[in-house]
């Protein structure tokens, strides 16, 4: 078949973005499992590394801690926020939209800030040390509670989605069949949603075994391996260990990915054109459990916040509680001062444009184009695998990479470029099947009849896709904002002193001691996140009821 | 139709134009990398340009672990111009590794021996020193009925049994020189079993120097291993912290400078270097350093304690900088992992 225009355009894009994505993640995680098996000097040493690595009982200890931080959280978070997800969708409870915004609160903040609320809670020092009954804080303890407050809004949001799929034709059999509640949560309501869970459960893990803040900041003398990443690389200088440490991390985050990814697979047929959405039913003493523990949670999640604003606040904790703003004058700590702070908002806005048009033209072409087949399922492929690499990893990765000096995008390293780079690679994946969620929902027929009109892709997607799409883009923008804005894994190997971050910050200021400016440039990270977020709502709500008055029923 | 294409193209070249814009260069100023406290270095800056208005510094700044680990993971590459200030034993590994262009910068003889490299042309040179000591919180001593330690071998009192805090000596500088202080003190074996004794005591390692001090100051723990500088700013902002100079001597670590090999600025560089030890900078690191490394400049810093300049060791720094791996290996095998019951 003779090749037209459009198809050739198709290439082209798919090409160019593949090589992105090519120069941005495979080549980099080349050169990082390149370098675990070289020594100092750069001779390839086969496994050496591995094999002293594996021999030193202090490095290895981590896998287990590791793993076993991971799990404990990842059982405590899905019980917790199955429960708060059910309330939700299946209570008739009051105050449903203020308790999902408050749920939604810790995805606006910097991991590590609810380490140091913690320290403030129940440290040597904190309101509530009685609470911890002669249990230290600084261990495992402390981060499981601060990794469950981490991960909490990621499992509601997965599992909210997958109960509100129920379909209400099974609820209504079960109830003319007069079965039990507890009988109806058992055989319909855990089985539509036990796919969202395992996901959830999956999503969870990984979040944990790669988070580097929270242990860092409340772990005491509890090694993890993104831990040992750090003190590695930072700490030893000692690259080629900090790259064997990276290659083990990758590990239990790459089979969790692709366990998840078998297990999606099989949830297709759940949720088909006929089913009902299910209505829930008030059920006075049910809808007040549901209220009480909802409110609970809530308590937990604002007291943490709130501990973080007090502590910002006093001037020399715990000896001078007066109240005064000296803790925000960071141009005199350690972490860049102010500069970090505008820096980040400028990484923040770049990142949410430049990814936002890379992420949706690829996934663009993953879902609409109706040529290049396998080029389609390759840059669909290696979209996926961001998922799989912790953000430390991919930055250690950019360091072995970007700073070779024989790589012609060298001139890259140190500047704000890499950041964005980096963070837009880091959050690739999430933002992809946001796109690709809502670009199934538009009808492959706008293709085929501008096709058949002889109209260029690009006039469609211009008009129509683009338009159509609209609240997914901006979803994305703010997804990619509030994320540059908070990680700190992916950027603390790479930035410079033109582009410290606030996130790093953060981490630089609890790391020298100065926990309480740390605690007030956190709550600037989270001022300006939920400000970002109150504007999107108000914005969109203006703009998208002119883009989008067709979803609206007309009389 | 071609109007389409051509917005593509507009859009595209914009984006790559935006694109580029992050890339920032910078000509006719000096990248400086440095681990000086942050709150010095406005002032640092603002000094050398009262006699220097041409020349621009960019401070690269952050703790010497981390700027250490940039250093040599650049090296290859280097991005910096000149190192203002960072531990003397990070710039001797350095210079092993043939990182630096050799310069002795105009005044090197007024300087004290200890505070140069010894070969001529110097590779780097000493500008202050800071010194390890003891940060205690009074309040939490009192509180607890503890009575105040006078030496290191008062830490490793069964009474004070998860209530001291020190730095983890494979990331923080501090905790290096505190290590290498202790085996150079007690003798190899000596040194270690007062490690393993005063490990039974510690509450947690940090990753940082300053932040045992900066605890202690707050009262997270009542003991806390650290540096003299940092303890003295602690005490002048109000906390209710006393100073220990141990008894048996403390280890000390010199803050250096060298210029980076390949730097596209050498004459700048040099003029830098040349000021960095004039008796005007010596002053000015003397605001903060109760040691500077020209003699006979140094006027008593306030909240330092006046016995910490004769409890200094003869610090053999090219023990230290050899040993460097060795014994962080062995610190590590020892005390770097949960599995150790802590009692």
């Amino acid at each position: 078949m003779k090749k037209s225009r459009d198809d050739y355009l198709t290439i082209f894009f798919i090409s160019i973005i593949g090589i992105y994505i090519l120069i941005a993640l495979a080549f980099p995680m080349y050169a990082i499992l390149s370098k675990s098996v070289e020594n100092k000097d750069g001779v390839f040493i086969g496994f050496e590394n591995y094999q002293s690595y594996f021999s030193n009982p202090a490095l290895v200890y981590s896998i287990y801690n590791s793993l076993f931080i991971s799990i404990i959280t990842m059982v405590i978070t899905i019980s917790l926020a199955f429960v708060f997800a059910y309330a939700l969708t299946k209570s008739c409870m009051v105050g449903k939209g203020i308790f999902r915004s408050i749920a939604m609160i810790p995805i606006l903040v910097p991991s590590l800030l609810s380490g140091i609320s913690l320290i403030y809670l129940f440290g040597k020092q904190g309101i509530f040390r009685d609470l911890m009954m002669g249990y230290d804080i600084y261990g495992p303890i402390g981060i499981i509670i601060a990794e469950v407050f981490y991960t909490f809004p990621h499992a509601l949001l997965i599992i909210i989605t997958a109960l509100s799929i129920g379909d209400a034709r099974l609820y209504e059999a079960a109830k003319v069949l007069r079965s039990k509640s507890i009988r109806t949560f058992f055989t319909v309501t855990l089985p539509s949603a036990k796919y969202g869970v395992i996901s959830a459960a999956f999503v969870v893990f990984t979040l944990v075994i790669t988070d580097f803040g929270i242990p860092k900041v409340i772990g005491g003398q509890f090694n993890v391996l993104a831990v040992d990443v750090y003190k590695q690389v930072i700490g030893q200088q000692n690259f080629e260990m900090g790259a064997v440490v990276s290659v083990v991390l990758i590990f239990p985050a790459l089979l969790a990915f692709v366990v998840d990814r078998i297990v999606q697979r099989k949830q297709v047929a759940i949720l088909t054109s006929r089913s009902v959405v299910h209505e829930p039913n008030k059920n006075k003493k049910f809808d007040l459990i549901m209220l009480i523990y909802c409110s609970v949670i809530s308590v937990f999640i604002l007291t943490i916040i709130g501990m973080c604003l007090y502590a910002s606040l006093v001037t020399f904790w715990p000896y001078n509680l007066s109240l005064s703003l000296d803790n925000y004058q960071f141009d005199l700590m350690d972490g860049g001062g102010w500069d970090s702070y505008y820096n980040s908002i400028r990484l923040g806005c770049y990142t949410a444009f430049f990814g936002t048009i890379v992420v949706f033209t690829g996934a663009y072409f993953v879902e609409k184009s109706r040529s290049v087949k396998t080029g389609r399922s390759i840059l669909h492929l290696l979209s996926m695998m961001p998922m799989a690499i912790p953000g430390m990893v991919l930055g250690l990765a950019y360091i072995f990479f970007f700073n070779h000096p024989d790589n012609p995008l060298n001139f890259l390293y140190g500047t704000m470029a890499i950041l964005v780079i980096c963070t837009i690679t880091h959050f690739y994946t999430v933002s992809h099947l946001t796109a690709l969620t809502s670009l199934k929902q538009i009808d492959n027929e706008f293709e085929h009849v501008s096709s058949s009109l002889k109209q260029p892709f690009y006039k469609t997607f211009f008009r129509v896709t683009v338009p159509i799409s609209l609240p997914a883009i901006f979803e994305i923008g703010i997804y990619f904002f509030v994320n540059a804005m908070t990680t700190v894994s992916a950027v603390v190997f790479l930035y410079s002193s033109k582009t410290n971050l606030a996130s790093v910050a953060v981490l630089n200021m609890d790391d020298a001691g100065d926990i309480a400016p740390a605690a007030a440039m956190g709550m600037m990270i989270f001022y300006t996140n939920a400000a970002v977020r109150i504007v999107y709502v108000l914005v969109t709500k203006k703009i998208l009821v002119k883009f989008q008055k067709w979803r609206t029923k007309t009389v | 139709m071609g109007g389409n294409m051509k917005k593509i193209t507009t859009i595209m070249s914009i984006m790559a134009l935006l694109f580029l814009s992050l890339v920032n260069a910078n000509a006719g100023s000096l990248t400086v990398y440095t681990a000086i406290e942050a709150e010095d270095l406005k002032r640092y800056a603002a000094t050398f340009n009262e006699d220097h208005p041409d020349i621009e510094i960019n401070w690269v700044r952050d703790s010497t672990g981390i700027v250490t680990a940039k250093l040599l993971a650049e090296k290859n590459n280097p991005q910096a111009d000149i190192i203002w200030g960072l531990a003397g034993t990070s710039l001797m590994l350095m210079k092993s590794e043939g990182m630096f262009e050799p310069y002795s910068p105009k005044g090197i003889e007024k300087l004290d021996p200890k505070f140069r490299d010894g070969d001529e042309p110097a590779s780097w040179i000493g500008i202050d020193a800071w010194v390890a000591a003891v940060c205690v919180n009074t309040v939490e001593m009192a509180k607890h009925g503890f009575s105040m330690p006078s030496s290191w071998e008062d830490l490793t009192k069964p009474e004070y049994a998860g209530h001291v805090a020190m730095p983890n000596p494979n990331s923080s500088g501090t905790g290096f020189l505190d290590v290498s202080s202790w085996l150079q003190i007690f003798g190899e074996d000596g040194g270690w079993d007062f490690m393993d004794r005063l490990h039974k005591n510690i509450s947690h390692y940090t990753h940082s120097g300053s932040k045992p001090c900066k605890q202690a100051a707050a009262g997270e723990v009542p003991i806390g291993v650290s540096f003299a500088f940092r303890g003295a700013r602690s005490k002048a902002k109000g906390a209710p912290i006393e100073i220990i100079v141990p008894s048996e001597g403390v280890g000390w670590e010199m803050e250096a400078n060298a210029i980076i090999k390949g730097t596209d600025n050498l004459e700048d560089a040099k003029t830098l270097a040349d000021w960095t030890i004039s008796k005007k900078a010596m002053e000015m690191y003397n605001v903060a350093y109760a040691v500077v490394g020209m003699p006979g400049v140094a006027k008593p810093v306030e909240h330092f304690p006046p016995a910490l300049l004769g409890a200094m060791i003869k610090n053999d720094f090219e023990f230290a900088a050899t040993n460097r791996k060795a014994i962080l290996a062995e610190w590590q095998k020892r005390y770097d992992t949960k599995s150790e019951p802590k009692s």
